[in-house]
């Protein structure tokens, strides 16, 4: 019995992080906020196989699971780095998985072209976080229209499109009918657009409402992953920084008042491990559990990041507030992190609703 | 991740079950910890290896090799049969592990035998008025007396004192010493003269605590533990334990079914309390917590059996644990509006009234065996190695 990652699991999250200790520093994540692409990190990511984590083997890829993805999405977090994973290493592979079109030529060579980093796919689901009047996304025939407000990745090759019927399209950026404009957010570890598509070419994917909740629940593992490393780093952060500013003649960490805040971030954090780890297992190995599980994880990380978001910035006084320290950017990614693909309260509606309450 | 115990595992979870089905008719329910049916049935136990199990054959245990998860799986079985698992309470749970680690020979085989069958009851002489969080600042005093230790002080938060036939208790032997080093460890009857024992009542209406007095009690030099002046060693070879053993995520998972089921049978104002939105996402959100609890609960058995570090993960359990239950059985009464106030003898009360007890009783429990203000020292000190607060000079 080992309830836990394994040794490679182990050592793929070392290494990963030791890269990006290395070569995603916070003035890395700066300029990207300030506007360069982040497609050199991509790349080295890929080489480290990052991107062809979920590709099949016979695809050249891993054929990992979404346990292993969610370790890496917890790295991401820890270091807030900029980088198209969820869209491109998890959500494509899986929705061809999925859509039972991993074996199909055409889209191999796709997959092929995610390994390299070569291809990056976007996520348009205007659904996921709830239905807007502003959002729709009509399909006819074999091709779709609408409006996607908050669609991720700003320069994906092809997106991965759901339409208001639940069905899961595949829309190239470049074909005519596929326009997309900045949508600035809060976060600007990660740049986001919005999608216009006006009777756009698109392939069908899969028909299937499974294969959309499916990845959704995928994509809350992820993003619940996300938080948690995020939420690991403002922790390290503010016990790091208490130890350091003194106050009254001494660090201001031998203020209980101090070490409680600490304590209390470490441990709702705690419990939360478990949960990310458990529900990713069960995205491959518990059905009957996946989207309870999910769901979970992605609803308490939204309430726990939150509280500890806020909780490490005033472990910092002043200095939490200023641009100077960055710890805002762990701030703004665990905000958005709570909003993307349905808040923690849309989630637990759903989840009452989805155990028959 | 692997969550299968394995064949060997499930073959003895097959054991235990088909024990459970000859002989589950036969465990006590609810009769007192004197009577006969109920030190039968832990006779019962030790001879299948189900209580005492890893107790020495020499001092009338079961004898078995530790196995943390033929442990976990005895205790998973008896809970889901709702059959008693034998007897616990201090002397079991916390004298026996700490003779047979720092005992002589001599009180290993009276001690321990009598005290695992259940015909030796113990009470536990830890906190005082002036000691609580600050144990070691206890003053309780044992002066040598010719052959005997003379003790004078007293105890408060004894729980089962009024039952007990002993004590193990922490005593001040070196007043002159720092005060972790002044301390020492003795056993007594209860019977001794010159103890008092006055129950305290507390706020759910039970004397489940007692405060001990001790005046010019006489103890003979040989029922100490350990040596003179190691008794707060001695006391933490086995402290770990209790804090872990409070908030029991299993435990608090059945109370979240109860919950939910309260939530779907009661309605107000024609619809079910569950229907209401607001109720809804606080239950779910309970819903998270609690199975967030259970999950880190197998984390932390799977790190025990495979020997795997994780201290932190450790050490927040007491701390998360009791406040959820609290936090649960408050939202349970909050849900019943004015009838979540039914108490006593009140026949309105829901579910024999345990949310308002348990309510309570868990709030004792967030104070006792170590605060949560406690806790989160310890947590942050040991768990996130931030320094202690400086000793203010005397």
């Amino acid at each position: 019995m080992r309830f836990g990652l394994s040794e490679d699991q182990t050592l793929l999250d070392a290494t990963v992080r030791r890269l990006l200790a290395d070569q995603a520093p916070l003035n890395a994540v700066r300029a990207y906020a300030d506007g360069s692409d982040d497609h050199a990190l991509w790349a080295t990511l890929c080489e480290l196989g990052l991107g062809g984590l979920l590709v099949p083997e016979d695809a050249g890829g891993l054929g990992l699971g979404v346990l292993d993805a969610a370790v890496i999405a917890e790295a991401l977090g820890y270091h807030v780095t900029p980088a198209p994973f969820l869209g491109t290493a998890v959500l494509f592979p899986r929705a061809l998985a999925a859509a039972g079109l991993s074996e199909d030529p055409t889209w191999q060579a796709r997959l092929g072209a995610v390994l390299d980093g070569s291809l990056r796919v976007g996520v348009a689901f205007p659904q996921a976080g709830g239905q807007r009047s502003r959002d729709s996304v009509t399909a006819s025939g074999e091709s779709v229209s609408g409006t996607v407000t908050l669609a991720l990745d700003d320069v994906a090759n092809a997106y991965l499109v759901a339409s208001g019927d639940g069905a899961l399209w595949w829309v190239e950026a470049s074909a005519s009918g596929c326009a997309r404009e900045a949508f600035e957010t809060v976060d600007r570890s990660r740049r986001c657009c919005r999608l216009t598509l006006t009777d756009c070419s698109a392939t069908l994917l899969s028909r299937d409402l499974g294969v959309l909740a499916e990845l959704r629940a995928v994509a809350w593992v992820i993003l619940a992953a996300d938080s948690l490393g995020a939420g690991r780093a403002m922790l390290d952060k503010a016990v790091a920084y208490a130890g350091e500013r003194e106050q009254f003649n001494r660090p201001i960490a031998t203020f209980q008042a101090v070490k409680h805040m600490c304590a209390e971030m470490a441990a709702e954090l705690e419990p939360c491990t478990a949960l990310v780890w458990y529900a990713a297992h069960c995205q491959d190995h518990i059905r009957d559990e996946a989207l309870t599980t999910a769901g979970h994880a992605k609803a308490l990380l939204g309430d726990v990041g939150q509280f500890v978001a806020k909780t490490a910035t005033e472990v910092h006084g002043g200095m939490g507030f200023t641009d100077l320290v960055g710890l805002h950017y762990w701030f703004k990614r665990i905000g958005f992190n709570r909003q993307a693909f349905g808040n923690p309260q849309r989630i637990r509606a759903e989840l009452a609703d989805l155990q028959g309450w | 991740m692997d969550l299968s115990y394995g064949p060997h595992y499930e073959a003895f979870r097959e054991e235990v079950r088909s024990f459970l089905a000859r002989h589950g008719k036969d465990a006590p329910r609810g009769e007192g910890l004197r009577s006969e049916k109920v030190l039968a049935w832990q006779r019962l136990l030790i001879e299948h290896g189900y209580a005492a199990r890893t107790i020495p054959k020499a001092y009338g245990g079961f004898g078995a090799a530790p196995d943390i998860l033929e442990s976990r799986i005895i205790a998973e079985e008896f809970a889901a049969a709702r059959v008693s698992p034998g007897l616990g309470g201090q002397g079991i749970s916390m004298l026996v592990p700490t003779l047979l680690e720092v005992g002589t020979e001599a009180q290993k085989t009276t001690f321990i035998p009598p005290t695992i069958r259940g015909e030796m009851l113990w009470c536990q002489g830890y906190s005082e008025p002036g000691a609580g969080s600050d144990l070691a600042a206890l003053r309780t005093s044992a002066v040598v007396d010719g052959d005997d230790f003379v003790v004078n002080g007293q105890k408060i938060w004894t729980s089962t004192a009024h039952l007990a036939d002993w004590i193990f208790c922490l005593v001040r032997t070196e007043p002159e010493a720092p005060k972790h080093q002044g301390i020492s460890f003795l056993l007594f009857p209860m019977s001794t003269l010159g103890i008092e024992v006055r129950p305290l009542v507390d706020m759910t209406g039970v004397a489940n605590f007692n405060e001990v007095f001790f005046t010019d009690v006489h103890v003979p030099r040989g029922q100490i533990v350990g040596q003179r002046g190691e008794g707060w060693k001695v006391a933490n070879t086995i402290l770990g334990h209790e804090r872990g053993s409070l908030g029991d995520p299993n435990a608090t998972m059945a109370r979240f079914n109860a919950l939910l089921e309260l939530m779907r049978r009661e309605t107000v104002d024609g619809q079910r309390l569950i229907d209401n939105p607001l109720f809804r996402d606080r239950l779910a959100a309970l819903q998270s917590r609690v199975l967030a609890m259970r999950l880190h609960d197998m984390r932390l058995l799977s790190n025990k059996v495979n020997d795997a570090r994780a201290p932190l993960a450790n050490l927040i359990t007491k701390l998360q644990g009791t406040e959820l239950r609290h936090e649960l059985e408050g939202f349970a009464i909050d849900v019943l509006g004015e009838l979540g106030l039914a108490y006593g003898d009140n026949p309105d009360k829901q579910d024999g009234g345990s949310w308002q007890t348990s309510y309570m009783y868990f709030l004792g429990l967030i104070i006792g065996g170590g605060t949560s203000q406690i806790q989160k020292n310890i947590i942050s000190e040991r768990g996130l190695g931030m320094p202690r607060e400086p000793k203010l000079a005397k």
